[in-house]
């Protein structure tokens, strides 16, 4: 029996060492592999190069700016009310929940509240954008893993959405609706008994990408244990929304945050997962579509009675001071941080979008994985190009 | 210069803010002279100003007192622009416009400032934190080391203002080419777009719903 044990590990061994020469001849200089700026997968114009030893990546860069529109400085030459044409156009699948922090950091200067009719047909729209911009973020994530038919289900369902945003706003994906002291007009007829249709229709549609995606095996394989991010890397770096609250962070500053806004008359869920991979990631997003048509629903239930202006003069001027405003955008948190000095404009505004802090974490995380990955990683943290040059 | 926060309106019923006016007595107590103004807004937020050579140690002391969340990092040009408002003024720089410079709260004595942003996980509590950026030596202490996430945000902040941060790993251009000259968010560097066709929109005033007789100040 020793003896076999013995040869055994003899055989072991010399296996072993034929692994190391076949290793040792095959090793491969590394290599950079450039991706993007014009690939399917940068949602947009993302560059990443990463530099390969066989097919691990050992560094990788995210390249970004082929977007850079000057948000920051331009602001500084408009008005105040002028500035939501242009943050409208940051995150522009979800445009409306882009003007909502603005306003709210502008009427904090100006010491001026929204009615609550105002403020709930605010957070009705908030909450449209974040179903419209998150499902196209679940059909587009079959396109990266080779799964055709989510996208045209994510196409299908989101016009919905869109036509209900349209109906209120005049704008399918800039809708510029959003005014200091409320909004520009009231609800339409039928928007009401229509939203509640749509709502239907989308949890029927999170339904259908839950079992064509979520239970495929070739999906749980690419996606489980790919890309995890510890809970405290994930706070160092900033991320936030379903990002942080797949790394089994129980954070939501819709629930979390006292703003006049809407969402504390309702009752929903904080979704977490305890994983922090990628499905998890894809996970939460889908299961926070779900609460939102749930939000969207007792929304409609309650709207208050009232006007949807506060009175503000015509020609608005900011007082003096400082603000920061920030809420649960569909990407993550999304803040201003404006600085007035008394004119009809902003001084200074720092726009902290969800995305630049999302995908500096990608140099950290894309290390030692596999080149696939790379892929399944990106769309799992799910970026708009514009949220991160702005 | 006199810092705004002695100067903001003060109302009729102060409003009382315990958890902040706690958290910032426990801040200032663990930073102890690296402050030199701090503000606090109730129910709204809390603002400190660091000396420079403490921005790290700063950075250090408030992640071990909680204030784990990186929010942001910026800067700040507190020139008034020498273009005007509007930035209309095709012929350049005017020479009678009032360029004095008038910091923001909890005051400063430099043209540039950097902010940050950090926040208490699972709470609302965040604190802003500035530190003046002395004109001679342009730079302060890099953040990166503390904060991962504070990496981009001083590249951007160092494309855009030409602040240096000492320490940082990588201080390349995010969006600019590397041989861009200037940097864009100074005030004194003109929005060329604006000075080539003068902006059409600022005349531009929209009548709002139910205010068209009189053009009444907000009550």
């Amino acid at each position: 029996m020793t003896m076999l044990g013995d040869r055994q590990q003899l055989a072991y061994i010399a296996a072993q060492a034929a692994d190391a020469r076949v290793n040792v001849e095959l090793e491969t200089e590394g290599m950079t592999l450039n991706i993007g700026p014009q690939h399917p997968a940068t949602h947009g114009t993302l560059r990443i190069i990463a530099r390969l030893d066989g097919e691990q990546v050992v560094w990788a860069e995210p390249s970004a700016g082929y977007m850079h529109r000057g948000y920051e400085k331009l602001t500084e030459v408009r008005t105040f009310p002028q500035v939501t044409a242009l943050v409208n156009r940051i995150d522009w699948l979800g445009s409306f929940a882009n003007e909502v922090p603005f306003i709210l950091a502008a009427e904090k200067l100006m010491g001026v509240e929204a009615p609550s009719r105002a403020q709930h047909i605010r957070t009705i729209l908030f909450e449209l954008s974040r179903i419209a911009n998150v499902s196209l973020f679940l059909g587009d994530l079959g396109v990266q893993l080779g799964a055709i038919t989510p996208v045209f289900f994510a196409f299908r369902d989101r016009e919905y959405v869109l036509n209900l945003i349209e109906a209120a706003t005049g704008g399918r994906f800039h809708p510029n609706f959003d005014r200091i002291g409320g909004l520009k007009d009231d609800l339409p007829a039928g928007f009401v008994e229509e939203t509640r249709v749509v709502m239907k229709k989308l949890r029927t549609f999170c339904d259908q990408i839950e079992d064509l995606l979520f239970g495929n095996e070739i999906f749980q394989s690419r996606t489980r244990g790919i890309g995890v991010i510890p809970k405290d890397v994930a706070l160092q770096y900033g991320l936030s929304g379903a990002n942080l609250r797949a790394s089994g962070v129980d954070w939501d500053l819709r629930r979390d945050q006292d703003i006049p806004m809407a969402w504390n008359k309702t009752e929903f869920k904080v979704i977490t997962h305890p994983d922090g991979d990628s499905f998890a990631r894809c996970w939460v997003r889908l299961q926070e579509v779900r609460e939102s048509t749930k939000i969207v629903d007792q929304l409609l239930d309650t709207i208050p009675a009232g006007p949807v202006m506060a009175k503000v003069p015509k020609i608005i001027k900011v007082p003096e001071g400082e603000a920061w405003v920030s809420t649960e955008n569909p990407l993550g948190e999304m803040g201003y941080y404006v600085v007035s000095q008394g004119d009809q404009g902003p001084f200074r505004v720092k726009i902290r979008s969800a995305s630049f802090n999302n995908i500096s974490i990608v140099p950290w995380l894309l290390k030692g994985v596999y080149v696939p990955d790379i892929i399944t990683i990106l769309a799992s943290l799910y970026f708009i190009l514009g949220d991160i040059d702005r | 210069m006199f810092p705004l926060s002695s100067t903001t309106d003060t109302p009729t019923e102060a409003p009382r803010d315990t958890v902040r006016e706690a958290e910032l007595a426990r801040v200032l107590e663990a930073l102890g002279a690296n402050v030199v103004d701090s503000l606090l807004k109730p129910n709204d937020d809390m603002w400190i100003r660091v000396t420079a050579e403490t921005w790290r140690a700063t950075a250090e002391t408030l992640k071990s007192l909680g204030y784990t969340y990186f929010g942001f990092l910026s800067a700040i040009d507190w020139l008034p622009s020498p273009f005007g408002k509007s930035e209309d003024d095709a012929s350049g720089p005017s020479e009678d416009r009032d360029s004095t410079i008038k910091q923001g709260y909890t005051g400063g004595d430099t043209r540039f400032q950097v902010f940050a942003r950090l926040v208490q996980p699972f709470t609302t509590i965040g604190i802003n934190i500035k530190v003046d950026v002395d004109d001679a030596v342009m730079a302060v202490d890099s953040w990166s080391s503390v904060f991962a996430g504070a990496n981009w945000h001083e590249r951007e902040a160092h494309e855009m203002f030409g602040i240096g941060f000492n320490g940082h790993p990588d201080l390349r251009n995010m969006y600019l080419p590397t041989d861009f000259e200037g940097h864009p968010m100074r005030k004194d560097f003109p929005l060329l777009a604006r000075i080539v066709k003068p902006w059409p929109g600022i005349v531009d005033v929209e009548p709002l719903p139910g205010d068209d007789e009189e053009e009444g100040e907000a009550s």
